[in-house]
């Protein structure tokens, strides 16, 4: 577990500001007007007026913007590539020339808009998932999916498998060094080697991986059952969602910033 | 005579192929009451069936022959099942894989909404819970922050969410250090005492057996013994030869009776061995 | 072949904000051929520090050194090592991966470069020691093995290597008293008879008060006591304040001592607290009991 706690992305920061308290199918449904506005947005003015409206959440949010800008560092490489890429194989105006690499003016444009595009795609969805705790999430999941039953989306066993999934995701990293651990301690190297070396060193980790978490499972579904599930049928919540004054508000105002920057920009 | 909330009859359990241990009878000729209010401890080493007979309680098992009531419910009926488990809630061995949610409340809570009980109500009865097994404080937790001690008492109080008659302990402390273990005994002990909860305790633990009403001694699927702790202990030969511990304290007090001396039989703890040694207090 | 510390401190995640000290400053030698017990509270540092003895985790500042040689060098073999130092986690079953029990044992040597033959010699002895034949259990699965079963086939797997020293942590941990006792007998006999020293992290006084020659006990990342049984048990407010007990019977025992009774409390098991009653009987110290 120890080595792998420095993880920040998908991270949740408790609070108690306007945007953690908003009903989290509202930031759910933002979060995808966001997404495709960013998609209809091509032009400097837009990404501008989007990083606006991004920038006016993370203040209200009350979250402090090192912890923002965290989450994009481990997409750092993605960044750069994408920016290096567009910047080498865009066709057009030349700005300089190195050997059979050109760096055009459309390049460096594309790359750079794209750029912007992910920066803004990723802080973005991150305030979804910075303000809202994973139970909030997967119960907001469920409720906007729950219409789609009749066409057979089985919106409760989906949120049941994310918040069991989440449940033991810290569970299953900690065995995962334990086990590496006591393997190293009989010889086992999971280090050196060729790529065919070292997937066959990782039997002896992830067969008592899997062997485990098929035991794990079966306990569980016993307790399960034994306290009382039997499915979505019939199932209460601990707090039922319910759209308050501030989520309509909300949403409304996502809905116009939305449509105004989509067809003007 | 007050009927039991709990009555075996002539139980017999055999296992099905698929478990492995094939063909095996797991319990034998079971009888077994145990009233309301009651602490009973069940004592036995791995594979004596203690874990069978749990399971029987709430219905997860049924038997192969013979019968199991549980307040008035015959376990065999299914249409009384779920009735039955929220009347009888069960708390497992690990801590790790009996937790279901990803917060402290919305675990405690799980049982209560499989009831379909109103939010409200819901809310209340987390709060209550907790509060009850003294972990309030930590209802936003998520379970892989909490000691194994800690673990199992959000697991008991997930089940008396569900305000049940009984609670079924399934070796809750088996993989827990010392600490984790006095937590979970004084946990269920107050349950018992100030909450009238009857408990079923299953361990092989024979230190957490001395502050039952009674304790069940079983081996290979049949009950061999039953009565108050001094009662039972003071059979040190009979539990040695089951591969059953007694404490020390007992242990010395019927050596001693063999060398000839008087001390009284089934003296438990040292508390009582020094209050024979020493009188004058 | 000894271990030995020297100022040994170690931080899990050192240079972050939740940086937390779990050992400090710690210096310790286990001689070779030594039987130690190692106790403490939960979070004492106890795991921590067994996983120093074979480079499984490297101090953030002091020395190691295992036969002499410095296991916080850069190009120390650890391998080498981790075949000398042999170390049996909790719930060492949980670790199991083999298709046969004969792969699984064997998966130590295998690593330290034996032939097959002398391979299956190592199975074969490292079974006869934790009480299982090898020709009936070889290829059976791991996985299809009783729950007392697999806990011998896995700890089998560490004896395979044949190591010099065994570190165990809480080996008994969920045995039933039968098998408890089987595994702790079978750890003394190897103790006994290949004079192999022991490293047993347990939370069980009674068991290292009849097994060990020496006991440490562990407090907050530091080491708070070691001695032999005797003395370390002679502590029973200090071991009481740090939330560990004593064995019942050396309770009773500094109870009855309290209690102005000229006793001696130097007892750890029964049998010498039966002799000690009886003296106290017999020169009518204790009065009412006499045959």
């Amino acid at each position: 577990m120890r080595m792998f706690r420095s993880v920040t992305i998908g991270q949740h920061i408790p609070g108690d500001s306007i945007i953690h308290r908003l009903d989290p199918r509202t930031k759910i449904l933002s979060a995808i007007f966001l997404i495709v506005l960013l998609f209809l947005v091509n032009g400097f003015v837009g990404y501008g007026l989007v990083a606006l409206g991004i920038a006016l959440v993370i203040r209200a949010s009350r979250i402090p913007w090192k912890f923002v800008i965290r989450g994009v560092r481990p997409l750092l490489v993605i960044l750069v590539l994408t920016l290096t890429l567009h910047l080498f194989m865009t066709e057009g105006r030349v700005i300089f020339q190195i050997w059979f690499l050109k760096v055009t003016w459309e390049g460096l444009f594309r790359g750079l808009m794209m750029g912007t595009r992910l920066i803004l795609l990723i802080i973005g969805t991150s305030m979804l998932t910075l303000t809202t705790s994973p139970m909030q999430l997967t119960d907001g999941i469920e409720t906007l999916l729950r219409p789609g039953k009749k066409i057979g989306i089985p919106a409760h066993e989906l949120a049941m498998m994310m918040t069991i999934a989440l449940r033991f995701i810290p569970t299953l990293l900690e065995e995962t060094e334990k086990i590496m651990k006591a393997q190293m301690a009989r010889g086992a190297d999971f280090q050196t080697g060729g790529i065919m070396q070292r997937a066959k060193s990782l039997i002896p980790l992830l067969v008592p991986l899997f062997v485990n978490a098929f035991r794990r499972a079966d306990d569980l579904a016993i307790a399960m059952e034994a306290r009382g599930y039997r499915g979505g049928e019939g199932r209460t919540k601990l707090r039922e969602l319910k759209f308050q004054r501030v989520d309509v508000v909300a949403l409304g105002l996502v809905v116009t910033f939305a449509v105004l920057v989509g067809v003007f920009f | 005579m007050k009927e039991p909330l709990i009555r075996f009859t002539d139980v017999n359990f055999i296992y099905a192929k698929t478990h492995g241990r094939e063909g095996l009878a797991a319990l034998q000729d079971v009888n077994l009451e145990i009233f309301e209010g009651e602490f009973a401890a069940v004592l036995g080493h791995n594979g004596s069936g203690k874990s069978t007979l749990a399971k029987h309680v709430n219905a997860l098992l049924s038997p192969t022959s013979g019968q199991v009531v549980v307040a008035g419910l015959d376990t065999s009926d299914q249409e009384k099942v779920w009735e039955i488990r929220q009347k009888v809630g069960m708390v497992f061995q690990n801590p790790d894989n009996q937790l279901v949610a990803t917060t402290v409340e919305e675990d405690v809570a799980f049982g209560p909404e499989n009831l379909g009980i109103p939010s409200a109500e819901i809310q209340r009865r987390v709060t209550e819970s907790l509060k009850t097994v003294d972990m309030l404080s930590y209802r936003l937790h998520s379970p892989h922050q909490l000691s194994g001690g800690q673990k199992q008492r959000v697991a008991i109080a997930g089940v008396i969410s569900m305000l049940p008659k009984c609670i079924v302990l399934d070796e809750p402390t088996a993989m827990l250090d010392p600490e984790g273990r006095n937590e979970v005994m004084s946990t269920i002990h107050r349950l018992n005492r100030e909450e009238g909860i009857t408990v079923l305790h299953i361990t092989h633990h024979m230190d957490e057996v001395i502050g039952a009403d009674r304790v069940i001694v079983m081996d290979e699927g049949r009950i061999v013994l039953q009565g108050t702790p001094r009662e039972v202990f003071s059979q040190v030969d009979l539990m040695r030869s089951l591969h059953l511990d007694v404490p020390q304290v007992t242990d010395l007090a019927e050596r001693l009776r063999n060398r000839g001396y008087s001390i009284p039989q089934g003296t438990l703890t040292v508390n009582e061995m020094v209050m024979l040694l020493c009188p004058s207090d | 072949m000894s271990i030995r510390l020297e100022n040994v401190s170690f931080s899990y995640l050192e240079d972050t904000p939740m940086s937390q000290a779990a050992l400090r400053n710690v210096s310790l030698e286990i001689e070779e051929g030594e039987f130690v017990g190692l106790i403490g509270p939960t979070g004492s540092g106890k795991s921590t520090l067994i996983q120093h003895f074979n480079g499984l985790l490297k101090p953030n500042s002091g020395k190691v050194y295992v036969d002499g040689v410095d296991l916080t060098l850069k190009d120390t073999q650890l391998r080498l090592i981790r075949q000398k130092v042999g170390m049996v986690f909790q719930y060492p079953e949980h670790q199991l991966f083999g298709e046969t029990v004969l792969e699984d044992v064997g998966f130590g040597p295998r690593n330290g470069g034996l032939s097959e033959e002398a391979v299956v010699q190592r199975v074969r002895e490292a079974l006869a020691y934790v009480g299982l034949e090898y020709e009936t259990i070889r290829d059976q699965s791991p996985f299809e093995l009783s729950g007392g079963q697999k806990r011998r086939v896995a700890i089998a797997g560490v004896l395979a290597m044949q190591p010099s020293v065994l570190i165990l942590d809480e080996p008994t941990a969920g045995l039933d008293p039968e098998g408890r006792e089987e595994i702790l007998g079978e750890i003394r006999q190897l103790h006994e008879e290949r004079g192999i020293t022991v490293v047993l992290v347990t939370h069980s006084m009674e068991d290292v008060a009849r097994l060990v020659d020496r006991l440490i006990v562990m407090e907050r990342g530091s080491i708070a006591l070691d001695g032999t049984p005797v003395e370390v048990f002679g502590q029973v407010a200090r071991l009481k304040k740090m939330g560990l007990g004593v064995p019942e019977i050396t309770e009773l025992m500094h109870e009855l001592k309290a209690r102005g009774l000229d006793v001696n409390t130097d007892i750890l098991t029964v049998a010498k607290a039966e002799e000690e009653i009886i003296r106290l009987i017999e020169s009518r110290k204790v009065m009412g009991w006499q045959k």
